[in-house]
């Protein structure tokens, strides 16, 4: 994938094409199907979210497109770009992630300054100073953030730094897996209204994974529901929000969503 | 509340000393607990989790608790001795932890375990404690609970494991469950599905329980009472069906802030905290 490419990416076509995805992990009688070839695609500058619970294969979609699971068989297009097992450092200019653990995912003995600069060094990309407060101001963490160690931030500037890292590279696509299941409610609010804002200003594409379907209703314009290894249903945010769910089991997951009812347990289902 | 409280704290205070200086994580609350189920919500660093501890006497070395009253079932639990309190803690006062991966002895197959617990405080012969738990591994609604007493714990899943430790918490019979965040790891339909259990057997044996949690949604919908803690304080206690009519704008600005389901605002508001809530404003 080259710069020119990715700019002319937005043009036509989907920003994000995935058809008839398969992961299996293990071979033989012990293989793990964790997805089961599903398709979708996400237009440039929208938001996508994949739904499901624990097991239902939504996080190894995210890893695949995302090339740090090579085992998957099917078709992964990124702006009209066949993607091959291995991925190019073009790459991952173009696409990058945001990870769930803001404690986990920040190297604990580099500085804020030090973790921004290593994809730019990586990347040869020339002004790095510059880069480095525009991308701290941009996340809303500003240039006093620069010299300090992970364990001096709280759980909400962490995933800002983390968020910073994904930007500074100017992608075009951003993975966010779980960017705020780990944090309090009240600063999730601040992350969630931060990605909002950065995909207007930056026509970012999002293909968020997560578990919270108020979250999703609220993030992404689509959201496709999983459950294990397959896509039950695609739905808009519009219908998620008047609970126009055509499969029983996104029915359910919307039921046990709202809060703890009694009664509606009783008529919960196991779904194969 | 229904009659007698089973447990009444008064000015309870939890401290911890630092390089620098005394840290309080909780700062003199006073609540009561009926036969009822009451939850206690708060962000991290509220102070929840470590007034659960403290009813029990189990918090960490160097912490320190003070406390005017915490009195179990008209027993002053400040004056009992360690050997006494290990009578009443597991027996009559049961705890469950949020992660059932940490809690359970990796090297005992869940049934042991669930059968231990049993034993240690009714000095049953292990037939009858066997026997017992699989009844009790039944009320949880494991569906072959001969074949899941044989299992270890990395052999059951995260919903399967949190049924386990609620039985084992619930086979002594007690007379309060302190449950901290025992859902939250779970999926959503098997956390509902873990609730429904608590609830029953909170109803059915007329215990009390004390939910503590994150999510003031949850515990609104779950709950009797609620009481809401900040900065080691209690800003507010409300019924959980009025808590859409809470007063303090902690409380406000929480409910606010989570996005909804049928959420149709453009940006969620976010809080800015007063430093006077801290102080108990």
């Amino acid at each position: 994938m080259t710069a020119a490419m990715a700019s002319q990416a937005t043009t036509q076509g989907p920003m994000i094409a995935v058809r008839d995805l398969a992961v299996t992990f293990g071979h033989g009688t012990d293989a793990i199907h964790a997805v089961r070839g599903i398709d979708f695609e996400v237009a440039a500058g929208a938001s996508f979210g994949l739904v499901g619970e624990s097991g239902s294969g939504k996080s190894t979609v995210l890893r695949a497109l995302s090339g740090l699971n090579p085992d998957w068989t099917g078709e992964i297009v990124l702006a009209g770009r066949p993607q091959g097992r291995r991925r190019d450092k073009a790459f991952h200019r173009f696409c990058q992630m945001v990870f769930q653990d803001p404690y986990g995912s920040l190297h604990p003995r580099h500085t804020v300054d030090a973790t921004l600069r290593e994809p730019l060094a990586i990347h040869r990309l020339p002004d790095a100073e510059d880069r480095v407060r525009e991308v701290l101001e941009a996340v809303g963490l500003g240039s006093r953030f620069r010299f300090r160690y992970p364990h001096q931030l709280s759980g909400g500037q962490r995933q800002r730094v983390a968020i910073a890292r994904a930007l500074i590279l100017e992608p075009k696509i951003l993975l966010l897996d779980e960017p705020t299941s780990a944090l309090d409610v009240s600063v999730q609010a601040e992350i969630l209204n931060l990605l909002k804002r950065l995909r207007r200003e930056r026509d970012l594409t999002y293909l968020l994974v997560t578990h919270n379907l108020a979250v999703v209703a609220w993030m992404c314009e689509r959201i496709a529901v999983m459950n294990r290894g397959r896509i039950v249903e695609e739905l808009t945010a519009e219908q998620l929000r008047r609970m126009e769910a055509a499969h029983p089991y996104t029915r359910q997951l919307l039921t046990a969503s709202l809060g703890y009812d009694r009664a509606a347990v009783e008529r919960f289902q196991e779904f194969a | 509340m229904t009659d007698k409280p089973v447990l009444q704290v008064e000015d309870l205070h939890v401290r911890f000393p630092t390089r620098t200086g005394l840290v309080e994580a909780v700062r003199g609350i006073s609540f009561a607990v009926g036969r009822e189920k009451l939850g206690i919500v708060g962000e991290s660093g509220s102070g929840k989790s470590m007034t659960g501890r403290a009813v029990l006497g189990l918090v960490p070395y160097p912490g320190e608790v003070q406390a005017r009253r915490i009195a179990f079932d008209g027993l002053d639990l400040q004056a009992l001795s360690e050997r006494e309190m290990r009578r009443i803690r597991g027996k009559r006062i049961s705890m469950v932890m949020q992660d059932p991966k940490f809690s359970l002895n990796p090297v005992m197959t869940v049934g042991e375990q669930v059968a231990e617990a049993y034993r240690v405080h009714t000095g049953a012969a292990s037939a009858e404690a066997r026997r017992r738990t699989l009844e009790m591994l039944a009320a949880v609604r494991i569906r072959d609970p001969e074949r899941v007493y044989d299992l270890y714990p990395h052999e059951v899943s995260g919903g399967m494991g949190q049924r386990v430790m609620i039985a084992m918490m619930l086979i002594p019979d007690p007379d309060l469950l302190i449950a901290d965040e025992p859902t939250s790891a779970l999926d959503v339909t098997v956390q509902m599905q873990v609730l429904a259990i608590i609830d029953d057997l909170v109803t059915r044996r007329g215990m009390g329980l004390i939910f503590i949690s994150h999510d003031l949604g949850l515990v609104a919908s779950f709950c009797d009472r609620i009481v809401i803690m900040y900065a080691g304080r209690i800003v507010e206690t409300c019924k959980a069906s009025e808590l859409h009519r809470a007063s303090h704008p902690y409380t406000r600005g929480l409910l606010a802030s989570a996005p909804r389901i049928d959420d149709d605002r453009e940006m969620l508001p976010t809080l800015t905290r007063d430093p006077r809530w801290a102080e108990g404003a």
